[in-house]
C-alpha cells in the first residue's frame, strides 16, 4: 500500500476527535474507518533512515516481509522505494538485506542534503 | 402459546438451559468450582448438536475473557461463566469489554476469594467486578438465575445499552441446590432474546473497523462518559425487558424486590439467596404485629437507588446485609450504596451494616432475628446498639 497522506477520501473525519462529545463519537472508542492509520504520519519519529540503492537489489523482498510498518513500497512484485511518511527508522530492513542495497544514514544529514528542515 | 415445563433443577442447570435457549454463537470458558457445571452442561449441548455454538476451551480465565472480547467484537453472541479466582483473573479484561461496549454475558457462581482459599459462597468475587462497567444481576434462587440470564441478554445487547452483563448466583446454595423450576419453551425464549445485531462487527469485512485503538485524553474521557450514560439508559431498558419477560413467564421482575415495605418501619436490605431467611423471620415478626420488611436488590448495576429509597420510605431504621467486605470502608458495598441512595433522596435514617457468611458459614434464622431486634433498638434510639458495622454469625470461643 502506498502512502495516502491527506489524499484518500475517508468515511470518518478523525480530526475533530478531541472536540467531539460521546454523543457523536463512534461507540466504545471504535474507529469505524479501519485503515486510516495510513493518514497518520509517523515518519517524523526517525533519527536515522534507510536509504535504498536499486542497482544491487534482487527484489527478494525480505525487507518487505520484515518491515514492521509496511513501509517498503512494492509494485508488481518489485521493490520501488521506501515510504518515508511511515518508516520509523528501525533499521530492520537494513539488517535483513543480504545484498547491501540498504544503509542507515542520519536523518538530520539526509534532511540537510534535501535542503529541508523538520 | 408459551409452554412451561416444570422440572427439578439447580441454578447452574437453569443457567445452562438459558444459554442453550439463547443459542450463543460462541462460548469461551474455563472450569472453576462452583461454576463448572454451567459450562459442563452447555458443552454437553454442543456435543449433542443441540446448539450451533463454537465452544472454545481455553487455558485460563484470562484467556477466556480475552477470547470473549474478540468473539463479541467479531459480532458473535458470546457467553461465558466463572467464579472466584477465575473472575479475579478476568478483571484485567472486564473494563475492556465494557469500554468497547461488547455485550458479553457471564454467569458468576459467587464464591469467596482467597486467602484463605475457600470454595463456598460469598460475594467477594463478584464485587471485584462492581466498578468494571458491567450490568450486574443477582439471583435469589435457581429460577431467577434463569430469568435474570434471559433479561440480561436482551438488555445487554439492546443498542440503547450495549454493555456486558454479569448474572450472579450464590455458589452451591443456588448453583447446586435442586429446586422446583419452570423452563419456558425454546421458541418463546428464542423470540424473547431475538438475534444479536452487532454495531461494528469485525466480520463485516466490507466495512473494516479498528477496535481497541489508543485514545488520547479527551476521547478517552468521552468513552467513560458514554458508559455512565449507557448505565443510566439500562435502568429503563432492564425494566422494560424485565416487565416483558414477567408477562411471558408470569413471575414479577423488580429491580428491588420488596416484602412488607409498604408500611415497614424496620427494613433489612439484602442481595442473593439470604433474602429468604430474612423474609421467613419478617413473616414471623409481622404475625406478631411488628412492622418489618425486606428489600432485596436484584439488579446491582445500575444500582436502583431511587427504587430502593422509595422502598425504604416508611422506614425508621435500616439494616443492610453484606456478603463481602470493604476492609476499612465504613460498611460493606451494598450498605454503602444504600446509604448513598438514602442520602441522595434527602433521607437521614439510622443505618446499620452487617457482614455475614464470608466464606460460607451458615446464615441462620437467629442471625436474622438479631438483625430485626437490633433494628428495633436503633429505631427507638437505644444507646446499646450503634451503627458500626457488625459481623453476624455464631459466637466463637475466645471472643
Amino acid at each position: 500500500m502506498s502512502a495516502q497522506a491527506g489524499g484518500a477520501p475517508r468515511k470518518w473525519d478523525v480530526s475533530r476527535v478531541d472536540q467531539q462529545s460521546y454523543k457523536v463519537l463512534p461507540l466504545g472508542g471504535i474507529n469505524p474507518d479501519g485503515g486510516n492509520s495510513v493518514d497518520y504520519i509517523t515518519g517524523g519519529w526517525r533519527s536515522e533512515r534507510p536509504v535504498w540503492s536499486e542497482e544491487a537489489c534482487k527484489h527478494c523482498l525480505l525487507c518487505w516481509v520484515m518491515c514492521p510498518d509496511s513501509s517498503i513500497l512494492v509494485q508488481d512484485g518489485k521493490m520501488t522505494g521506501i515510504d518515508y511518511d511511515h518508516c520509523k527508522g528501525c533499521g530492520i530492513c537494513v539488517h535483513e538485506c543480504k545484498f547491501g542495497t540498504l544503509e542507515m544514514v542520519s536523518e538530520a544529514e539526509a534532511l540537510a542534503a534535501e535542503g529541508s528542515v523538520r | 402459546m408459551p409452554e412451561k415445563k416444570i422440572l427439578s433443577a439447580n441454578g447452574n442447570q437453569m443457567v445452562a438451559e438459558a444459554y442453550r435457549q439463547a443459542a450463543p454463537d460462541v462460548v469461551c470458558a474455563y472450569p472453576i468450582t462452583p461454576q463448572t457445571t454451567i459450562v459442563e452442561n452447555f458443552a454437553k449441548y454442543v456435543a449433542q448438536g443441540r446448539v450451533h455454538t463454537e465452544f472454545v476451551t481455553v487455558e485460563s480465565e484470562h484467556s477466556s475473557m480475552s477470547a470473549c472480547v474478540g468473539s463479541c467484537a467479531a459480532g458473535a453472541r458470546t457467553f461465558t461463566a466463572t467464579s472466584s479466582q477465575g473472575l479475579a483473573y478476568m478483571v484485567e479484561e472486564l473494563p475492556i469489554a465494557s469500554g468497547l461496549r461488547l455485550p458479553i454475558i457471564m454467569a458468576n457462581a459467587n464464591r469467596a476469594i482467597a486467602a484463605p482459599i475457600n470454595i463456598n459462597c460469598d460475594h467477594s468475587d463478584v464485587m471485584l467486578a462492581a466498578n468494571c462497567g458491567w450490568l450486574m444481576f443477582f439471583a435469589e434462587n435457581a429460577q431467577e438465575a434463569y430469568d435474570n440470564t434471559l433479561v440480561a441478554i436482551r438488555s445487554a445487547e439492546d443498542h440503547r445499552v450495549l454493555l456486558p452483563a454479569i448474572t450472579a448466583l450464590d455458589g452451591f446454595i443456588t448453583s447446586h441446590a435442586m429446586e422446583r423450576c419452570e423452563l419456558m419453551d425454546d421458541e418463546t425464549v428464542a423470540a424473547f432474546v431475538g438475534e444479536r445485531e452487532a454495531l461494528y462487527p469485525l466480520l463485516d469485512t466490507a466495512n473494516p473497523v479498528a477496535v481497541g485503538s489508543y485514545t488520547n485524553a479527551e476521547p478517552h474521557y468521552e468513552v467513560k462518559k458514554s458508559q455512565r450514560a449507557a448505565m443510566e439508559a439500562a435502568r429503563g431498558v432492564i425494566k422494560e425487558y424485565g416487565d416483558k419477560w414477567a408477562q411471558v413467564c408470569g413471575r414479577p421482575f423488580d429491580m428491588v424486590d420488596c416484602y412488607g415495605c409498604e408500611d415497614a418501619e424496620l427494613i433489612a436490605v439484602v442481595m442473593g439467596s439470604c433474602a429468604g431467611n430474612l423474609r421467613h423471620v419478617a413473616r414471623e415478626l409481622r404475625a406478631q404485629g411488628k412492622k418489618v420488611g425486606v428489600a432485596r436488590i436484584r439488579v446491582y448495576r445500575p444500582f436502583p437507588a431511587e427504587e430502593l429509597a422509595a422502598a425504604l420510605g416508611s422506614a425508621k431504621a435500616v439494616a443492610v446485609l453484606d456478603r463481602s467486605e470493604t476492609y476499612g470502608g465504613q460498611m460493606g458495598p451494598l450498605a454503602l450504596e444504600t446509604a448513598s441512595a438514602l442520602f441522595q433522596a434527602g433521607v437521614s435514617l439510622p443505618l446499620k451494616g452487617y457482614l455475614y457468611g464470608l466464606g460460607g458459614p451458615d446464615v441462620t434464622l437467629d442471625d436474622m432475628r438479631r438483625v430485626f431486634r437490633e433494628l428495633e433498638l436503633l429505631a427507638a434510639g437505644d444507646a446499646s446498639v450503634d451503627t458500626k458495622v457488625a459481623h453476624l454469625g455464631s459466637e466463637k470461643e475466645g471472643e
